[in-house]
C-alpha cells in the first residue's frame, strides 16, 4: 500500500500526468456505475461492454466509424475549450452548429461551377464564420449587460435550431416530404479516405484546427489575453486588456469551432443539409472538452474516447439491445467526476 | 384580426400561462433559495427532468398520482443533495456541476424509460391529478375563468410562493439564507452553520423543482416524455434573476415567460401566416432580452458561486 501511495504522490507532483490521471479514473468510475446500471436493468454487461469494445475498435470498418464520430466531437469539444479558457462556458455549440452546417449547404450550392480547391475553403470558412456570428451573441451580451452565457446559449440553441430550419424550409428546400437541402454539388464534398466508410479528409481538418488553437494559446498574444481574462477579468482589465472585446472574439472563436462542425457533417457525412441532424454533438462536446481539460491535444483524446464510445454505442444497441442513452450517462457521469477532483481523491485515499 | 387581439388578451391564454407558470415559477423558486445561500443552481432542469419522470414512476405503480408527486419531491430532493454534495464538500465548479447533472438527468430518465416501459418517445398513460374547482372564486366572473378551475398543484404553487416568500424575508432562517449568500464570513462569525444552510437551501431547491417536475407530467398530459423540460430549468434561472432572487419576484417573472410560451401555442393553432418557426422562438427570445436586461440593473447575492472554508 505504502508503494502505492508513493506512486500517486509521484503522479501528483506532475501536473500534466495528474490531469490525464484523473480523467482515467473519472472514465473508469463512469463506466464502473454504467455497468451497474446495465447489470440492474437486466442486461448481460459483458455481453454489452463487448459489443461496446467490438462496435468502436473491432475491425477496420468499426474503428473508421469511430474516427468519424470523433470529428464533430473534436471540434464542438474546442468550443467548448475556447469558451473554457476566457472564463466562458459555451453550451451553445449545438444552434452554432446548425448555422454552420446550412451556411456551409448554402455556400456549396451558391456556386455548383467553382473548382473543388476554391469551393471547399469557401464552405469552410461560411461556416466558420456563421457559426462565429451566432456564437458572437452571446459573447456580447456577456460582454456588455452581464447576461450569463449559459442561459443565452441554451436559449440561442433553440433558436438556432428553429431559425435555421425556418430558412431551410422557406428559401433552400429541394422538394418532396423531407427537410433537407439539394445535394451540394461532388467539388464541395470532402474526399473519402477509405472507400464506403463516410471517413472523409474532415479528419485532417479537425487535427488541423487542434494545431491552430493549440499554437493560439501557446503562441500568440491574443491566446495571452484571452486566458488572463478567463483567469482573472479584473487583473487583466488593470493590465490593460479589454475584456468585453476579448470575452467576444473568444466566443467567435469558439462559435466557429462549432460550425465547422457542422461543416464537416454537411461536406463529409450527408452531402446536404437535413433538420435535426445533429445528435446533440453539441453537447457531447461539454464532456470532450471537461474530460480534456480544456487543453487542445487533450480535447483530441477525449473526443476520440467518446467518439468511440457514439460508435460501440450503436453496436451495443443493435446486438445488446441496450438503449444509446447509456453514453449520456456516461457523459454526465464523466463531467461530474471531473469537475469534483476532492471526491477521487477521497476514493482514492480510501482504496 | 379579431382573432389575433382575441388571442393576445384571451381569458384561455391567460389561463393556459397560468398553468405553464407553474412548473417554472416552483423551480425559479428554487433556484432562489440555492443562489441566496450562495449556490449557483444551473441544475434545475435536471432536477424538473427527474421530478417529472418521478411523478409518472409513482403513479404508475401505485395507481396514485399522489405518490407521484411525493417520490418527485424525493428524487428531486436527492438530486438537490447530490447537487450540494458536489458543489459544498467536494468544492466542485457550480456551473460546470450543474451542466453535468442536466446531462446525467437527460440520459438517465431517457434510459431508464425505454428500460422500463420499452419505448422511445414517451411513457403509457398514467393516472394524472384531476383538476379541483374552488366553491367560491369559480363563479366569480372573470377571476372564475382565470383561476377558479386547475389542477391542485398550481394552488399549491401558489401557497408555496407566498411561504418562500415569508420563509426567506420574514424568518430568522431566512435571514441566515440571506446572510450566508451575502457574506459568509460575517455569517461564519456569528455561529452560523453555513453548510447546513447550504444544504438545506439546494435540497429545498431541488424539492421545488421535482415539483415543478410532477406538475408538468401529472398536473398536464399524464405521462413521461425524453427531454420533457425542454429548457424550463433554465428559463427559471433567468426568472429568478429578472425576479431578483425573490419568490414573488420569480412568480411574476415566470408568468410573463408563461405568457408568451402559452401567446406562442395558440398563434400557431390560428394560422396567421408566419412560420410556426418564428413563433415558436418568442419565449426563447423573450428570455435572452428579458436576461440582458434583467441583470444591469440587479444585483445576485455577493458570495454567488464561491466556496467559502470556515475556519476552525
Amino acid at each position: 500500500m505504502l508503494g502505492h501511495d508513493r506512486l500517486l504522490a509521484r503522479i501528483r507532483n506532475l501536473p500534466v500526468l495528474s490531469d490525464l490521471l484523473y480523467s482515467f479514473i473519472a472514465i473508469i468510475l463512469a463506466l464502473i456505475i454504467s455497468a451497474v446500471l446495465i447489470f440492474i436493468s437486466g442486461y448481460d454487461v459483458g455481453r454489452a461492454y463487448y459489443n461496446l469494445l467490438y462496435g468502436a475498435f473491432g475491425n477496420l470498418y468499426n474503428l473508421s466509424q469511430t474516427l468519424l464520430k470523433t470529428i464533430p466531437l473534436i471540434f464542438t469539444g474546442l468550443t467548448v475549450a475556447i469558451g473554457f479558457k476566457t472564463g466562458l462556458f459555451n453550451i451553445g455549440g449545438e444552434g452554432q452548429l446548425y448555422w454552420g452546417a446550412l451556411a456551409s449547404a448554402v455556400a456549396a450550392l451558391s456556386f455548383p461551377h467553382l473548382n473543388g480547391i476554391i469551393l471547399i475553403p469557401i464552405c469552410l470558412l461560411a461556416g466558420a464564420l456563421a457559426g462565429g456570428v451566432w456564437g458572437a451573441i452571446p459573447g456580447y451580451l456577456k460582454a456588455k449587460t452581464g447576461a450569463h452565457e449559459v442561459v443565452t446559449t441554451i436559449m440561442l440553441n433553440y433558436i438556432g435550431i428553429l431559425s435555421t430550419s425556418f430558412l431551410l424550409k422557406n428559401y433552400f428546400k429541394e422538394p418532396g416530404y423531407i427537410d433537407q437541402t439539394p445535394m451540394i454539388p461532388e467539388a464541395a464534398r470532402l474526399p473519402e479516405l477509405i472507400p464506403y466508410t463516410r471517413l472523409t479528409w474532415a479528419i485532417f481538418i479537425s487535427i488541423g484546427a487542434i494545431i491552430v488553437i493549440d499554437l493560439l494559446f501557446k503562441k500568440t498574444s491574443l491566446g495571452y489575453d484571452l486566458q488572463a481574462v478567463g483567469e482573472n477579468p479584473t487583473a487583466a482589465e488593470y493590465a490593460g486588456i479589454n475584456s468585453a472585446s476579448k470575452i467576444i472574439i473568444s466566443m467567435m472563436i469558439s462559435g466557429a469551432a462549432a460550425g465547422l462542425a457542422g461543416s464537416s457533417m454537411v461536406m463529409g457525412v450527408f452531402n446536404r443539409f437535413i433538420t435535426n441532424f445533429s445528435p446533440g454533438y453539441g453537447f457531447t462536446g461539454i464532456a470532450v472538452a471537461v474530460l480534456g481539460r480544456n487543453k487542445a491535444w487533450g480535447v483530441l483524446l477525449a473526443a476520440l474516447l467518446f467518439g468511440a464510445l457514439e460508435a460501440g454505442g450503436m453496436s451495443m444497441k443493435l446486438f445488446a439491445k441496450i438503449p444509446m442513452d447509456l453514453m449520456t450517462i456516461v457523459q454526465g457521469l464523466v463531467i461530474l467526476f471531473v469537475a469534483a477532483p476532492a471526491l477521487i481523491h477521497l476514493l482514492v485515499r480510501r482504496s | 384580426m379579431n382573432d389575433i387581439i382575441y388571442v393576445i388578451f384571451g381569458i384561455n391564454t391567460l389561463a393556459a400561462a397560468i398553468r405553464i407558470t407553474t412548473p417554472i415559477a416552483l423551480a425559479a423558486m428554487g433556484g432562489a433559495f440555492s443562489e441566496r445561500s450562495g449556490i449557483i443552481n444551473i441544475g434545475l432542469e435536471g432536477m424538473i427532468l427527474c421530478g417529472a419522470f418521478a411523478a409518472v414512476l409513482g403513479s404508475f405503480y401505485t395507481g396514485s398520482p399522489w405518490l407521484g408527486v411525493f417520490l418527485s419531491l424525493l428524487l428531486g430532493g436527492f438530486i438537490g443533495a447530490l447537487f450540494a454534495c458536489f458543489t459544498i464538500k467536494f468544492k466542485a465548479d457550480h456551473v460546470v456541476t450543474g451542466v453535468g447533472l442536466n446531462i446525467l438527468a437527460l440520459g438517465a430518465t431517457t434510459y431508464l424509460m425505454q428500460v422500463l416501459w420499452g419505448c422511445k418517445g414517451s411513457s403509457p398513460n398514467v393516472k394524472g391529478l384531476s383538476e379541483v374547482s374552488i366553491p367560491i372564486i369559480k363563479d366569480i366572473p372573470v377571476i372564475g375563468k382565470l383561476l377558479g378551475t386547475h389542477s391542485p398543484l398550481v394552488y399549491i404553487m401558489f401557497l408555496l410562493v407566498f411561504a418562500g416568500w415569508l420563509l426567506l424575508f420574514k424568518t430568522p432562517l431566512g435571514l441566515r439564507i440571506r446572510i450566508t449568500g451575502e457574506h459568509p464570513e460575517a455569517a461564519d462569525t456569528l455561529g452560523i452553520n453555513i453548510k447546513g444552510i447550504q444544504y438545506f437551501s439546494v435540497i429545498l431547491s431541488g424539492c421545488l423543482a421535482g415539483l415543478g417536475g410532477a406538475y408538468l407530467s401529472l398536473g398536464q398530459l399524464n405521462w413521461f416524455s425524453m427531454n420533457m423540460s425542454a429548457g424550463r430549468g433554465y428559463m427559471a434561472l433567468a426568472a429568478n434573476i429578472f425576479g431578483h432572487w425573490n419568490p414573488l419576484g420569480c412568480l411574476a417573472a415566470s408568468f410573463l415567460f408563461s405568457y408568451t410560451d402559452a401567446l406562442q401555442m395558440r398563434l400557431q393553432s390560428l394560422n396567421i401566416g408566419i412560420a410556426h418557426e418564428l413563433i415558436q422562438m418568442l419565449p426563447y427570445i423573450l428570455t435572452i432580452i428579458v436576461l440582458a436586461g434583467a441583470v444591469v440593473r440587479s444585483r445576485p447575492p455577493a458570495a454567488l458561486g464561491e466556496h467559502y472554508e470556515t475556519n476552525k
